[in-house]
Formats: structure tokens, C-alpha cells, sequence
């Protein structure tokens, strides 16, 4: 019997914020000089003191450096919107699981979704990626990525390819040549189940990271679940055959007091 | 075989529900969802208590409402819940999910109890029970500390409950838990749940501000066992009633104890974040172990014996 199971800890450690870069409208990404042993697509919980604690998707990691990106649409994020370089928080994890890393890969952002894919696209060996957004202001990692295979989209048209990114990725997968074998995502809900739809079509991998309310983080609080799967642990991405058995991905979700709500009253209560 | 899971020795008998083993899971951890019960029955535990449930959608405490260190956990969720009507329609019956379900109300006054447990029974669990302990509600007087009370709510959910057995859940920060078991026994519980958090405090000393957004919260995990095996034994020394003997059990070791200072089925929460959702076997296991180690035929043998 081993009694190292008793040495967990799963506390926040104050830290200091290096770095603030403007990535977008409202979106800003924070830098922490700390060494967090993390894999492409995993989270860490971000605690401001005396207010909340949220998830954020790690999206820089360096050896010595690492980044989530926020955007700011609520009273959290509002918060860390006004933090600068200096300022406190509060970061433990990582945790959730990680996106495989194949090749013949296209990686697939929704606005701020690009965040949870972006460590996943620093390893990835030459994957196209689509990066889309409502409109220009709103276009993340334009410059981080310009020398990638990168297609844009906006609906607008105000930037690159006007439409929806789930046409953009469509059109791509139709044609073989491009030899794409899986697709990674992140984005929002709706987006990311037309993601899924279009690669069940075209019989293409797909890998989705999702999103529910939280509060531990570790897989105890049961708050986060989506059909039988703890999406903190058992998640936050999941591949094409889990993407097939849960009927609440697309549909409903939790809120913080655990009632069922469709995705959009979701969506409009967080 | 050695480590056999459906094995007669574990087998256990509470207010005439049979389970399988005596691991039950603690309310609050998971229990939230129905397909959540599933995946902890199919996980091994006898029986799934499910998150506390009142009159009305809460929505609890803004985070950090939990975190963990060593052998300390500690919590201030709020009591978030979606409330009894709206879990009514999402479960819709509690006696078809595959694991002996245990649902856990409160409401803020008495007669609320009451209400709350009768549309609990109308779910059919095997056993209500009653949350009159948690530490950290906001509002009025606590039931917990005081036998009056703890009596009323008791007579009242117990009124309302039909032939479904009630279990009343204890807090430990009183001044003498067995006088509040005495008058939950006597107003008719037909067994104690035993025992809820501890109430403390944890300061982070960089932010320089407490970590729970509530500030204060309930302390699980390791560090709360020796104080949770005191009150099953204060307990089982005062009432005939059987005892869920809940607070930091996280190996069968811990199992074994606590059947020893009285308790007739023991409750794992915080374990899960120790051990994984796993823990419920890993435990049955452990105690099986020690029960052929020692040539103990089944937990009757050992229950209460440290009284002796």
C-alpha cells in the first residue's frame, strides 16, 4: 500500500504576470515566466483573489514560459482584462487531457478557439490551419502564424475568405489531394459539432475540445459532466468515436447550480 | 479467487437495503447528474448518495470553491443544486440506475425539509438523507448545533418520507454530537450519517487573502478522519440506530476502522481525489485483504468491537 496518493496538492500558486500582448478585440494573452510541464491542448485554473477562478487553455509554452489568451466578455474576464504586467494571480494545473499530435492534420479555430489548439499547432509538423473569426477585429495569431499554412476566414469578409469556417473546411476536405487525416478544433459548441458532422461525412478523424462550467478541475465536483464522461479529466478533448456516443455535445449543457439548459441558454448564461 | 468484488463477506445491511459492499459515496463528490450515479455504481460503491438538493436553484459560490493539499481538502461550494422540482424531471425515478441511490435534501426552514423530502420520495430512493450539517449556509440559525431543531426536522422529513428510511447527517462542530444523535434517534432517523466537513480556513499568504472565495469552507480528506472515527464512536455509544461513518476514509484500512468504532456502511468523497473514481474496489479489496489476514468471515464480527 502506497501512501504517495497523499501528497497531492492541488492549490493555487501566485504568480507573477510577465508579459500582457494584445492579440484581438478584447483578447489579450497573459505570460507567466514558469516552467509548467503541460501538453498540447490541456488547461490550468486561473484564480484572481477575492473574485473567481476559470479555466483558461494554456496557448504559449516554452521551457521557461507559458500563456493562456483571454477574451474578455464577462465579469471575470473583465478583471483580468484591466491586469498588467507585475499583477498577481493565482494559477494551478495543467489538467484534462491532450490532442493527439498526427500528421496530415488541418487545425480548425474559432475565435478565440484558437487558444486551445495553439500548442497543438507549434508541434505539429506542417498542418493546415483555419483560423476564423465573426470579423477582422476579432482574428487572433495572424502574425504568429504567417508563415504557416494558415486560411482565414471571416464572416463578414472584412478579412481574408468571407464565410463561415465550417465551409472553408468542407471545401478543403473534399478535395483528396489535400490527404488530410484528422482535424483538431476548438471554437464554439455549434461550430465545432458542424466540425464534427463535416468529418463524419468525409470519414476524417476529428478531435474536438470542449467546454463545460467547472469548478475543481480534477474530476470530483461532477459539475462539468456531458453524458457519462467527467470533461475535466475524461476531456476536454475528445476524438470522433466518443464525439459519436455523447448526444449532449451540441445540444445541452450544465449550469453552475447543475440544471440541463440547451447550448444557447448555456452560452447566454455564462 | 482472491480478490473477488461480489463476495458475501463485504455484503451489507442497512435499514433493510442490501448492498453489496458497505463503500457509499459521500454527497457532494460527482452525484450530480444520473448518468454520474451510473459510472460511480459501475465503479463498485454499494450505494450513491447524490449532491444535496433543496426547494429552489442555487447556484453557490463563485471559485475557488475547492482545493487540496496533503491530507487537508477543503470546500465552500455554496450548496449549488438545481433544486428538487427541476432534478424531478431530470432523474425522473431513482430506483432504475443500477446502484442503491441515497438522495440528500436541506431546505432553509423547517417545513421546507418536509416538502423537499416528499417530492424526494416521490423519486423512490432507497434512503433520504437529511443535510442539517453543512457548515458554511448563510442563513439563520444552525439546525445542527441544536437537538430541538435537529428533532424537528427529523419528525418533519420523517412525516413526509412514507416507508423510505431517513438518515440524519451530523456535523462535527458541535459541543456533544451525541446528544443531537440522541434526539434524531428519538424523533424517529433510522440511522446517523456521520460526519460533514470541519469548518476552517485557509490563507494564502502571497495574495494575502483567504483562497475560498467564501472564505471559510469545510475541511475533508485524511485530516478529518481521526475526528470523524471519534464521533462514530461517541455515536455508536449512544444510539441503537446504524451509523454511515463518513470523513476521510480512503483505504480499506480506514474501512476497517471505522466499522470497528460502530459503523455499520462507510462513505467515500474526498477519496475519489486521493485514489481516483476507482477507489470504491480499491477499498473493498483492501478490506477483504485484511479481513482474510486476520480470518474475519464478515464486518458483523468487528462492528463496534474497539468498544469492548
Amino acid at each position: 500500500m502506497s501512501y504517495d496518493e497523499l501528497c497531492r496538492v492541488e492549490i493555487p500558486k501566485v504568480m507573477e504576470i510577465s508579459k500582457v500582448v494584445h492579440e484581438g478585440k478584447n483578447q489579450k494573452s497573459f505570460f507567466f515566466r514558469h516552467y509548467l510541464g503541460c501538453k498540447p491542448g490541456q488547461f490550468v485554473m486561473v484564480w484572481i483573489p477575492g473574485l473567481d477562478e476559470k479555466p483558461m487553455a494554456v496557448s504559449y509554452l516554452s521551457k521557461n514560459e507559458f500563456a493562456f489568451t483571454s477574451n474578455a466578455i464577462g465579469r471575470f474576464t473583465d478583471s483580468l482584462d484591466k491586469l498588467r504586467k507585475g499583477d498577481k494571480v493565482g494559477i494551478r494545473g495543467p489538467y484534462g487531457n491532450c490532442f493527439s499530435t498526427k500528421i496530415n492534420a488541418c487545425v480548425v479555430g474559432g475565435g478565440v478557439g484558437m487558444a486551445s489548439v495553439s500548442t497543438l499547432i507549434d508541434v505539429l509538423t506542417n498542418p493546415v490551419i483555419i483560423n476564423g473569426a465573426r470579423n477582422k477585429e476579432y482574428l487572433i495569431y495572424l502574425k504568429r502564424y504567417k508563415n504557416k499554412n494558415m486560411l482565414v476566414t471571416t464572416d463578414d469578409g472584412s478579412f481574408g475568405r468571407k464565410g463561415f469556417i465550417t465551409d472553408a473546411l468542407d471545401e478543403l476536405l473534399q478535395n483528396k489531394k489535400n490527404k488530410i487525416k484528422v482535424v483538431y478544433t476548438c471554437g464554439p459548441e455549434i461550430m465545432m459539432k458542424k466540425v464534427f458532422d463535416i468529418c463524419q461525412r468525409h470519414k476524417v478523424e476529428c478531435e474536438a475540445s470542449l467546454e463545460r462550467y467547472m469548478a475543481c478541475g480534477f474530476g470530483i465536483c461532477g459539475k462539468c459532466m456531458i453524458n457519462d464522461k467527467i470533461l475535466c479529466v475524461d476531456g476536454p478533448i475528445f476524438n470522433s468515436k466518443q464525439l459519436s456516443k455523447l448526444s449532449e455535445f451540441g445540444n445541452t449543457a450544465r449550469l453552475k447550480s447543475g440544471k440541463n439548459v440547451t447550448i444557447k441558454e448555456y452560452h447566454a448564461a455564462h | 479467487m482472491l480478490f473477488t468484488f461480489k463476495n458475501k463477506m463485504l455484503q451489507t445491511n442497512l435499514c433493510n437495503i442490501r448492498l453489496n459492499n458497505p463503500t457509499i459515496l459521500a454527497s457532494g463528490i460527482l452525484g450530480v447528474t444520473k448518468e454520474s450515479v451510473s459510472k460511480v455504481g459501475k465503479n463498485g460503491a454499494g450505494a450513491v448518495t447524490l449532491k444535496s438538493l433543496c426547494h429552489e436553484e442555487r447556484t453557490g459560490f463563485s471559485n475557488p470553491t475547492m482545493f487540496g493539499y496533503n491530507s487537508v481538502f477543503m470546500n465552500a461550494v455554496g450548496l449549488p443544486g438545481q433544486g428538487i422540482d427541476n432534478a424531478i424531471k431530470d432523474f425522473q425515478r431513482l430506483d432504475n440506475l443500477g446502484v442503491p441511490v441515497i438522495g440528500s435534501i436541506y431546505g432553509y426552514r423547517i417545513e421546507q425539509f418536509g416538502e423537499v423530502a416528499k417530492k424526494m420520495a416521490s423519486l423512490n430512493p432507497s434512503m433520504i438523507e437529511v443535510d442539517i450539517s453543512c457548515p458554511h449556509m448563510d442563513y439563520g440559525k444552525p439546525y445542527y448545533a441544536d437537538p430541538e431543531l435537529t428533532s424537528k426536522i427529523t419528525e418533519s422529513v420523517k412525516k413526509n418520507s412514507g416507508k423510505i428510511p431517513v438518515s440524519i447527517k451530523l456535523s462535527p462542530n458541535v459541543y456533544d454530537i451525541k446528544e443531537i444523535a440522541h434526539a434524531a434517534e428519538k424523533a424517529g432517523a433510522d440511522a446517523i450519517t456521520a460526519i460533514n466537513a470541519v469548518s476552517g480556513m485557509v490563507i494564502d499568504i502571497d495574495a494575502r487573502k483567504p483562497i475560498l472565495t467564501n472564505k471559510t469552507g469545510g475541511i475533508t480528506g485524511p485530516a478529518l478522519k481521526p475526528i470523524a472515527v471519534r464521533c462514530v464512536y461517541e455515536i455508536h455509544e449512544t444510539v441503537k440506530i446504524p451509523i454511515i461513518g463518513t470523513g476521510g476514509v480512503t483505504y480499506g484500512k480506514d474501512a476497517i476502522e471505522m466499522v470497528m468504532a460502530g459503523a455499520t456502511a462507510v462513505g467515500i468523497g474526498t477519496g475519489i481525489y486521493y485514489r481516483g473514481i476507482g477507489i470504491f474496489k480499491k477499498v473493498c479489496n483492501e478490506m477483504e485483504q485484511w479481513m482474510k489476514k486476520n480470518k474475519v468471515k464478515n464486518l458483523e464480527e468487528i462492528r463496534g468491537c474497539a468498544h469492548q
